[in-house]
């Protein structure tokens, strides 16, 4: 069927141009593209669906505090328990509040965050609409004169762009707080101390590139289990795959975009 | 109820491919105001690409169909939104969404296509389309609560909540129970009945057919090759119409 939610992918010319898998490649490419430019335009036609929005926001935020609470948690927990003997073999524990700072703010946090989402808000979101494109519930949509990609698409893209950073922010605080258990278990130091050295490792830039990078990872996870699920192939293992391959892409793009902001990120620090 | 003599649905020379597959060649069918046409024909045959395309879901490769006036393929953006809300589409697979109660699927599309609603006006359309399909009950309940027959009425009384001019039912008794398909087929006449609403009734079931087409269009290779009564195109000694018929009543 060639309606609204096939991909171009699945409609190759019957003779390939280049080989059949370079083709493949090409055709899956314009296919985001166009996938990540209708979600731009359509952002910012109306109608604005806020109701949608907003629900979509509690839904990926709030159903996802416990889980992300309980992983930040034990990420600084176990990160300040590992990292106290190499430190401490160079004399240097006391150094331990700002080298967990900085690792917590400037990597673990936002990826963290992005990985549990990932897992958690991209394989939901690929398998519901994965399932709703299969039980014709986005066609259904379609003919009662709604535009399904706006509906389902740009509501849920956008709560994770903006929902994601949030949780980045309290998964550092959570770590942060789980250090502080631990540091002052081992190292009795006080709370102030603790939280004065800690603002101290960090900066601003810091603070703004994590928020940012966050940013760009919400949006990854978004649109890769909304794109995965909007064109899954009929049938129940249609569903699966999309949500599988949701979790594994958004995943090993936000490594990549994780790399890439290192570079971005170094190369400012440094000019 | 007697049809009128004006076609509200005119399609003419109506191609559509999938890669080599053929599946409507030429495809030619007048309907009338306020008449019922069942189109009977083999799993795969391209009856239900003709309604996807009747309501601009799918694209035709050629050829023309004319819906109220308005040609199906021209229509874009909100002019194929007004559109959609004069024609009902009612799902194989019933497509009731599945995280939102029978009440809120009820409402969505009431609330997305008429503004300004108060909460007692949808509370009363919601209850009226309810008790049409006799499952004022489920209100509150969610789709997977519901049996195969019930989610079938329930997605019928979803489309005619707009109380749209044309309803086009997709295999609306494949899969249930016989009593169920007789009650489904009443359902379907009654909507005929109270909304003097024009339908297009795909499937391959003949007791569905027989019960509530005025007319059949029996899709052969592509084509209507007979359109008819239920009794002229089953009169018809042609090996392919036989073998269905056969196939649904002897064997």
């Amino acid at each position: 069927m060639q309606s609204d939610t096939t991909k171009p992918a699945d409609r190759e010319p019957d003779r390939p141009v280049i080989t059949r898998r370079l083709d493949r490649l090409f055709l899956d490419l314009a296919d985001v593209s166009s996938f990540v430019g209708r979600f731009f335009r359509e952002m910012f036609l109306p109608p604005y669906e806020f109701k949608e929005i907003v629900r979509q926001c509690y839904e990926v935020g709030y159903r996802s505090l416990l889980l992300i609470s309980t992983t930040g948690f034990i990420t600084g927990i176990v990160f300040t328990n590992q990292s106290r003997p190499s430190l401490t073999e160079f004399g240097a524990a006391s150094w331990l509040p700002s080298l967990i700072a900085i690792a917590i703010v400037r990597a673990l946090g936002p990826l963290v965050t992005a990985l549990i989402a990932a897992g958690k808000v991209g394989s939901s979101i690929g398998a519901e609409l994965g399932s709703m494109n299969v039980t014709e519930q986005i066609d259904a949509m379609e003919v009662s004169g709604t535009d399904p990609f706006k509906f389902l698409v740009v509501s849920r893209v956008i709560a994770t762009s903006f929902t994601i950073p949030l949780l980045t922010m309290y998964t550092i605080f959570v770590a942060l707080i789980g250090a502080y258990i631990n540091v002052n278990q081992h190292e009795q130091t006080s709370f102030t101390s603790y939280i004065q050295e800690v603002f101290g490792a960090i900066t601003y830039v810091d603070i703004f590139a994590s928020l940012i990078k966050s940013i760009v990872f919400g949006f990854t996870i978004g649109i890769v289990g909304c794109y995965k699920g909007y064109h899954s192939s009929k049938g129940t293992e249609g569903v699966g795959k999309a949500a599988n391959s949701a979790v594994v892409t958004s995943m090993f793009l936000v490594f990549i975009e994780e790399l890439l902001s290192l570079q971005i990120v170094g190369a400012i620090r440094g000019s | 109820m007697t049809p009128s003599t004006e076609p509200v649905i005119t399609i003419r020379g109506l191609c559509k491919s999938f890669g080599d597959l053929h599946v409507l060649q030429g495809v030619d069918l007048d309907v009338f105001r306020s008449e019922n046409v069942v189109v009977l024909g083999r799993s795969g045959t391209g009856k239900s690409v003709l309604i996807k395309i009747m309501v601009g879901l799918l694209k035709p490769d050629a050829g023309s169909v004319v819906v109220l006036s308005q040609a199906v393929d021209q229509l874009r953006g909100r002019d194929l939104d007004a559109f959609r809300r004069q024609v009902g589409f009612s799902f194989q697979s019933s497509a009731l969404y599945d995280s939102m109660s029978i009440r809120e699927n009820l409402e969505f599309p009431l609330v997305r296509n008429i503004r300004n609603l108060s909460r007692a006006d949808i509370d009363r359309a919601v209850e009226e389309a309810l008790d049409d399909v006799g499952l004022s009950q489920t209100i509150n309940q969610m789709p997977s609560e519901l049996s195969g027959g019930q989610r079938k009425r329930i997605g019928i009384a979803r489309t005619m909540i707009l109380k749209p001019e044309i309803m086009l039912y997709d295999e609306p008794t494949a899969g249930l129970d016989p009593i169920t398909c007789i009650e489904i087929n009443n359902l379907i006449n009654e909507v005929r009945e109270r909304y003097k609403a024009t339908s297009i009734i795909i499937t391959h079931d003949l007791t569905c057919a027989k019960a509530t087409g005025d007319r059949v269009a029996m899709l052969l290779d592509g084509k209507f090759e007979r359109v008819g009564t239920f009794d002229e195109v089953f009169a018809d000694p042609d090996e392919r119409v036989q073998q269905f018929y056969n196939y649904n009543f002897v064997n």
